[in-house]
């Protein structure tokens, strides 16, 4: 077992470290202060490449490991949550599934664009009535002639307004499941601009506000026969599964907050001097921080685990990443509540004022325990995989 | 059209400069990049790749590790990668490091060559132009802007005020400058494919017309007594005085300092 990285992936995370310093710290207070979607940083983020950085070369995308792509969302949400997430959602939930259920055809006509950055993808899974309950949705899908008609609605979808392709699911008819009748759920791939297809109000949040999180609304909106993803009846399957993905992305998101706000503690407790000297200098800040750093490398370690994990599976599709993606995110996402609430009792009176930045990482932080599926759900993956 | 960037890997000041006991820079000790004249020197041939389709070569000077800022420049973009390394080019000044990028250069086909103007550990400026002297092109050095006009190179050359627009016909020498351009980003997949690459190694014996007393520590006039850190500047002091009180007040001030 060796923990060492490889030369390409030390220089990678140079890159991203770089990029993340450079292009997206400077502008993070100013994206969570005005909740403006960071369109520039995005087009950036598009010509470097980090859009699509999973993807195959062939659908146009950079053709690295799942690993390279964690670390990219690690760096970005050491500085800002927010653009994090773009690049999270995007490359998890819209171009993964596209990849993994796609047709050919779909493959080619989505994901060249998806993974150059040219468009951004978004899913839409939750309703109102259907959080952690997905089985309880209530969106449609009617199949008439050439094209299914979908009615209902999406909320609390990332990078809502922002993306050019959705990955959507939606109700395709009833089915006998065990002598129970239950609802039979289908992706599918919706455009933006597709007449019946409208936006919803935008969520006022509080933390990642940068990120676009919109409702998305279906009337009689028709799309192509053809857009289905996957086989009918089997979205409910393609929903866990691109979660599964999602959620190491997610983790990376979490763990890359808890380490920005271990960074900025670090040096500022070296510099604020109370009692005459300065409070790095007292065993409680000591001991503080090294529980914050322990905890930090141990997410680390399971993020990085889980991504390998995951490329395993990209080999080899008998190897499961499920419980390792859900353990990742369950002890990231929670070490990032810690870490950054810890961040800002260390950092007193100023920590608690946007002057700081770490009063931001620790509202970015709560999203993570929330967000393609709780820290509850997590804890059901796991635990169902102990019990089965 | 075939481009050779020259570029090295140099501490990055960043990060602290760490020392020898003997006084020298202990390379091994510190962060390095790759030199951010070199760089822009790099961009600016990329930017001929994407504009003109050019082939393009960079070399390097250095230890075994100085692969790495060559493994960089193919993750931008860059085509080929030189790494010109042997115990016998040690400690070359920038006589014996011009003759040495001579040397390798000689074995390729070129229209162009870029280096930086200078690198942020020696600040000579001089293994550009010399690289030109010992290759018979012309040179045009600290490049603002360059165009291509048909056989030759338009570049405007910056002065103190104001720049030169000069023109020459390749093959030539351009010696680039960082606020040329803002250089691109490194790809993702361009790392990895560049780890795939190999590196072209050329050692003393592949260098071309070039004698040994030209090489390394022997072939360098140029001896280092001792090297520094940069003594960082104090804040200074700003006064806002009359004309005429505020000569008589630096006045004082050179006098308190023993300057006059």
């Amino acid at each position: 077992m060796d923990f060492t990285l490889s030369k390409e992936h030390e220089m990678a995370r140079t890159l991203f470290r770089e990029f993340a310093e450079k292009e997206v710290k400077p502008l993070a207070i100013e994206v969570d202060e005005t909740e403006e979607f960071p369109k520039a940083t995005v087009e950036k983020m598009t010509k470097a490449g980090f859009m699509g950085i999973p993807i195959p070369k062939e659908y146009g995308g950079q053709g690295c490991d799942v690993l390279t792509y964690a670390m990219c969302v690690e760096e970005l949400a050491k500085v800002c949550g927010t653009t994090a997430v773009i690049v999270s959602a995007h490359t998890s939930l819209c171009c993964d599934p596209i990849l993994t259920y796609g047709t050919e055809e779909q493959k080619q006509k989505y994901l060249p664009d998806l993974a150059s950055g040219k468009k951004i993808g978004a899913f839409g899974l939750t309703e109102p009535g259907a959080g952690t309950d997905a089985q309880g949705q209530q969106t449609k899908a009617v199949l008439e002639g050439d094209e299914w008609v979908l009615n209902g609605s999406k909320i609390f979808i990332t990078n809502g307004k922002e993306a050019d392709v959705y990955v959507i699911f939606a109700i395709t008819g009833m089915i006998e499941k065990r002598g129970r009748m239950t609802k039979e759920i289908s992706a599918f791939i919706v455009e933006k601009g597709t007449p019946g297809f409208s936006f919803g109000t935008k969520e006022k949040k509080m933390g990642i506000r940068g990120s676009s999180t919109y409702e998305l609304i279906f009337t009689d909106c028709r799309i192509p026969k053809d857009n289905m993803l996957g086989q009918q009846g089997k979205g409910f399957g393609i929903a866990m599964h691109t979660l599964d993905g999602g959620r190491i992305g997610i983790a990376a998101q979490a763990l890359g907050i808890g380490e920005g706000a271990l960074d900025r503690t670090i040096a500022y407790v070296q510099e604020r001097k109370q009692f005459g000297r300065a409070i790095g200098a007292f065993q409680n800040t000591q001991f503080q921080l090294a529980d914050m750093a322990t905890k930090a490398q141990a997410a680390q370690f399971m993020v990085y685990k889980a991504a390998c994990t995951k490329d395993q599976y990209t080999k080899d599709h008998k190897t499961s990443y499920n419980v390792e993606a859900a353990m990742a995110k369950l002890y990231a996402a929670e070490m990032a509540m810690e870490v950054t609430t810890k961040a800002v009792q260390l950092h007193g009176g100023y920590g608690y004022t946007r002057e700081y930045e770490v009063e931001r990482m620790m509202r970015d932080a709560k999203i993570t325990e929330i967000y393609e599926g709780t820290s509850e759900v997590q804890r059901m993956v796991i635990s169902a995989n102990l019990l089965k | 059209m075939k481009v050779v960037v020259c570029v090295k890997q140099v501490p990055d000041t960043k990060g602290g400069v760490k020392f020898n006991p003997d006084g020298t820079l202990d390379r091994a000790a510190m962060l390095t990049i790759m030199n951010p004249d070199d760089k822009a020197g790099l961009e600016a041939a990329l930017r001929l790749k994407d504009q003109y389709g050019a082939e393009v070569t960079v070399v390097t000077m250095g230890l075994p590790k100085a692969e790495e800022v060559l493994r960089e420049a193919m993750a931008m973009g860059a085509d080929k990668g030189i790494l010109v390394t042997d115990r016998v080019l040690g400690g070359a000044d920038t006589w014996a490091t011009s003759q040495t990028l001579a040397g390798a250069i000689r074995n390729l086909d070129y229209d162009l060559i870029i280096t930086g103007r200078q690198a942020i550990d020696g600040d000579t400026a001089q293994v550009g132009p010399q690289i030109s002297e010992h290759l018979g092109i012309p040179v045009i050095s600290y490049a603002q802007k360059i165009q291509i006009e048909g056989d030759s190179v338009v570049v405007e050359r910056q002065y103190d005020d104001r720049y030169h627009v000069l023109k020459a016909k390749m093959p030539c020498l351009i010696t680039a400058l960082a606020e040329l351009n803002e250089p691109r980003y490194m790809t993702p997949g361009g790392i990895f494919d560049a780890y795939k690459a190999e590196i072209t190694t050329w050692g003393r014996a592949d260098l071309k017309d070039v004698e040994d007393s030209n090489l390394g520590l022997k072939g360098s006039p140029t001896q280092i007594a001792r090297a520094s850190d940069k003594v960082r500047k104090g804040k200074g002091e700003k006064v806002a005085l009359d004309p005429s009180e505020s000569v008589e007040y630096i006045m004082n001030k050179l006098k308190e300092k023993h300057v006059i």
